[in-house]
């Protein structure tokens, strides 16, 4: 097949194949809450009795029940991480209410219900005259902290086994309540329960009738997290309501796609033949770095637009370098298609040195910073990535394809004068 | 080679640019010595926070209800129907929901808020580690230029890109400009780019010093004159685009990156001068002082 047609139809299915995957490829894309809307909350947790210790598995414990109230409070997508030894990062969206005053509210019913530390209780349904338990007989700071642990019975089902701080609190409840239920609530959250046996007077008591050795080990850990509950405080907060953030994002995005044309044009005009497979590989290069995101899963923030701008500028760079390379080679007398070979051949290793002092710092970003330094180091590193994919080697195929069929041997098609030619 | 006469000498008037750079950076100096930084939230703690309304209303009518608040000292800068009110203090949450459903009460129901509230504690950490990153970042930078070049080349770099970077930081401390965690950010990017542009340069130099025989200085000076020239085009235009999209996320784009934006386009210029005139002129200077037989026998051998 001739060079020029299969060029002319790599272009066209190209552009096919971008066309049809783009729109979801954008609505696919993860925004950041600066760009729809959301609170970030970094808090640091203290534990409530006094002298404690965080430690690891409370930390993460309680980060995993931020987690479950926050999606029964109704907020779509909770992101809830730990960070150092004492923080919890928390990252919710608004996508509920018609209003700004409405989101503000939903979002401020999430923020109480984050702060409260989680409150384990133990409660009889004694005196209570609806049947329910009301009666709350005793706290999760009365057992001992991180006691709770499974042990399996004389029929090898797993049990939970716990241990008070006063013996004589819980011999006196469950002396009371024997034959009666005695419930376990977090959060106001009936978790189990179990009927009283016996008095327990020796200050460790066995909960029983627990199904699997998973459903014993959470209810473990429901108890050793309302034993050690920690206090939270807000450290850094960042809240953007959901018009803000629009806002933001096509004020961000029009200056995005209005950057990227003026940047498309001086290349053509500027570059000839070469700008304009530029402008394709750069089109390219767009498509798949919005591509990797989607793969990474990674979250598109106002920075990191910045980024993905800044992307563009180091691949105009890399097509920049190049054509001027050729242009040299053009000029030094050789004919188009070993300048095409010597001036990308020449151009490589600058290219290659100059992406890798970028990627250097922004891995050194991504290392050592957090929260809108990490988005915007991880989009540098995969523009990086993708430039190097797509607009170090594609320019230089395309080109020679173009080259050898004969039709762009004119120096200006390459921005080159006659008369700046020197006889070889 | 007729043209370098025609042309503008570089190493000729390096001395010029080099005291003209000394005499910034000395300025640069004093202004940060005496005006400081005008830091931000993230490094000094605070809130700051974004109303976007409606409709428009006055600056006075806005001064007397944050005033009316009484939430400590605080500056106010409003712009058509968007104002931003940034508080010494980090207020609690009780405060931002207060100062929140006032200004709806009062104002606009449907005013749409952004707020960053930093803590103390929060704030000096975000700087300490701001700063180990930026110099981790050059070490780094440093290391690969040298493993890749020379160690004339790293030092000449480094020293351009340190330059760079507090020009850029003494331009934000002489027009109070505010320092944020997108300014850290900008920098870093600078950082990068300017050794993009000095790493090009390099490579043509070192690329040419293969093909020339370097007898006495003069013939090194028309090296590094040669490299520059042939390298300046490329040089200009990446400039100009990369400008274009600094200039347009700065005029179009959201207020929160409008600082990165500025701080770029401070630092893409000054990046392709230190590029040119401190750079390589220092690495000039290096291999003056190297004996002149060995330039010529040590060609780097790349590729």
């Amino acid at each position: 097949m001739n060079r020029l047609t299969t060029f002319v139809l790599i272009v066209v299915v190209a552009f096919a194949v971008m066309g049809a995957t783009t729109p979801s490829l954008l609505n696919n894309t993860n925004l950041g809450l600066d760009l729809k809307g959301g609170v970030e909350i970094l808090y640091e947790a203290e534990p409530i009795i006094e002298g404690g210790v965080v430690t690891k598995q409370a930390l993460t414990q309680t980060a995993a029940s931020l987690e479950k109230r926050a999606n029964k409070g109704g907020a779509g997508e909770p992101e809830i991480t730990t960070e150092g030894k004492d923080r919890i990062r928390l990252k919710i969206a608004i996508n509920t209410g018609e209003t700004e005053q409405e989101r503000e509210e939903a979002l401020n019913k999430i923020r109480d219900l984050m702060k409260r530390p989680a409150e384990l209780q133990f409660r009889s349904a004694s005196g209570c005259e609806d049947g329910s338990y009301c009666k709350i007989e005793m706290y999760g700071s009365d057992f001992k902290e991180g006691s709770a642990g499974i042990q399996y019975d004389e029929l090898n089902r797993p049990v939970v086994r716990i241990e008070v701080k006063d013996k004589s609190l819980l011999a006196e409840v469950s002396a009371r309540l024997i034959g009666q239920r005695l419930a376990i609530f977090l959060d106001d959250e009936l978790k189990s329960d179990p009927v009283v046996q016996t008095a327990l007077t020796d200050g460790t008591a066995v909960i029983s009738g627990q199904g699997s050795r998973a459903e014993a080990q959470s209810l473990a850990d429901v108890i050793n997290l309302g034993a050690l509950p920690l206090k939270l405080s807000e450290k850094y907060t960042q809240t953007v309501g959901a018009t803000l953030g629009k806002q933001s994002l096509q004020d961000t995005l029009f200056a995005g796609v209005l950057a990227s044309v003026l940047i498309l044009i001086f290349m053509i005009v500027f570059y000839r033949l070469p700008g304009v497979i530029a402008c394709f590989c750069l089109i390219i290069f767009v498509w798949l770095l919005l591509g990797i995101f989607l793969l990474m899963g990674a979250t598109l923030t106002l920075p990191g637009i910045a980024a993905f701008v800044l992307g563009i500028g180091i691949a105009v760079d890399s097509n920049i370098i190049q054509a001027e390379r050729i242009r040299d080679e053009i000029r030094s007398g050789k004919s188009i298609a070993s300048s095409l070979r010597a001036g990308a051949k020449n151009s490589f290793r600058a290219i290659i040195d100059a992406h890798i002092t970028t990627l250097i710092a922004a891995a050194v970003l991504f290392f050592m910073g957090q929260g809108v330094v990490k988005s915007f180091a991880i989009v540098l590193m995969a523009s990086i990535i993708a430039n190097i994919l797509t607009n170090v080697y594609l320019p230089r195929v395309f080109l020679s394809m173009l080259i050898k069929s004969g039709r762009f041997n004119k120096p200006s098609l390459y921005g080159v004068k006659e008369s700046e030619i020197h006889a070889l | 080679m007729h043209f370098e006469n025609r042309k503008f000498n570089f190493v000729h008037s390096s001395k010029k640019f080099l005291i003209a750079s000394l005499l910034i950076t000395i300025i640069g100096i004093v202004a940060v010595a005496f005006r400081g930084l005008n830091y931000g939230i993230d490094f000094s703690a605070g809130t700051s926070m974004d109303i976007s309304a409606t409709k428009v209303f006055s600056k006075e009518e806005i001064e007397q209800f944050i005033t009316g608040e009484q939430f400590g000292d605080y500056t106010l800068t409003v712009s058509e129907n968007r104002s931003t009110i940034r508080f010494k203090e980090a207020l609690t949450e009780a405060q931002e929901k207060q100062i929140k459903s006032d200004f709806a009460t009062k104002f606009d129901p449907n005013a749409s808020f952004e707020v960053n509230i930093v803590d103390p504690e929060i704030a000096k950490e975000q700087e300490n580690s701001a700063l180990i990153g930026m110099a981790i970042a050059c070490i780094g930078i440093v290391l690969y230029v040298s493993v890749r070049f020379e160690w004339r080349f790293a030092i000449s770099a480094i020293i351009s890109l340190v330059y760079n970077a507090f020009f850029v930081i003494a331009l934000f401390s002489i027009f109070q400009f505010e320092v944020n965690l997108p300014f850290i950010l900008a920098v870093l990017t600078i950082i990068g780019y300017s050794i993009n542009d000095t790493v090009v340069i390099f490579d043509r130099i070192r690329e040419n010093l293969r093909f020339t025989k370097i007898k006495t200085n003069a013939d090194l000076d028309a090296l590094v004159n040669k490299s520059l020239w042939q390298t300046l085009s490329r040089s200009i235009n990446t400039v100009i685009t990369v400008l274009i999209a600094s200039i347009c996320l700065f005029i179009f784009g959201s207020s929160a990156i409008k600082l990165f934006s500025l701080a770029m386009i401070f630092g893409l210029i000054s990046g392709v001068y230190s590029s040119i005139f401190i750079a390589s002129q220092i690495w000039l200077y290096f291999k003056k002082k190297q004996p002149l037989k060995k330039v010529a026998v040590k060609a780097p051998n790349a590729s």
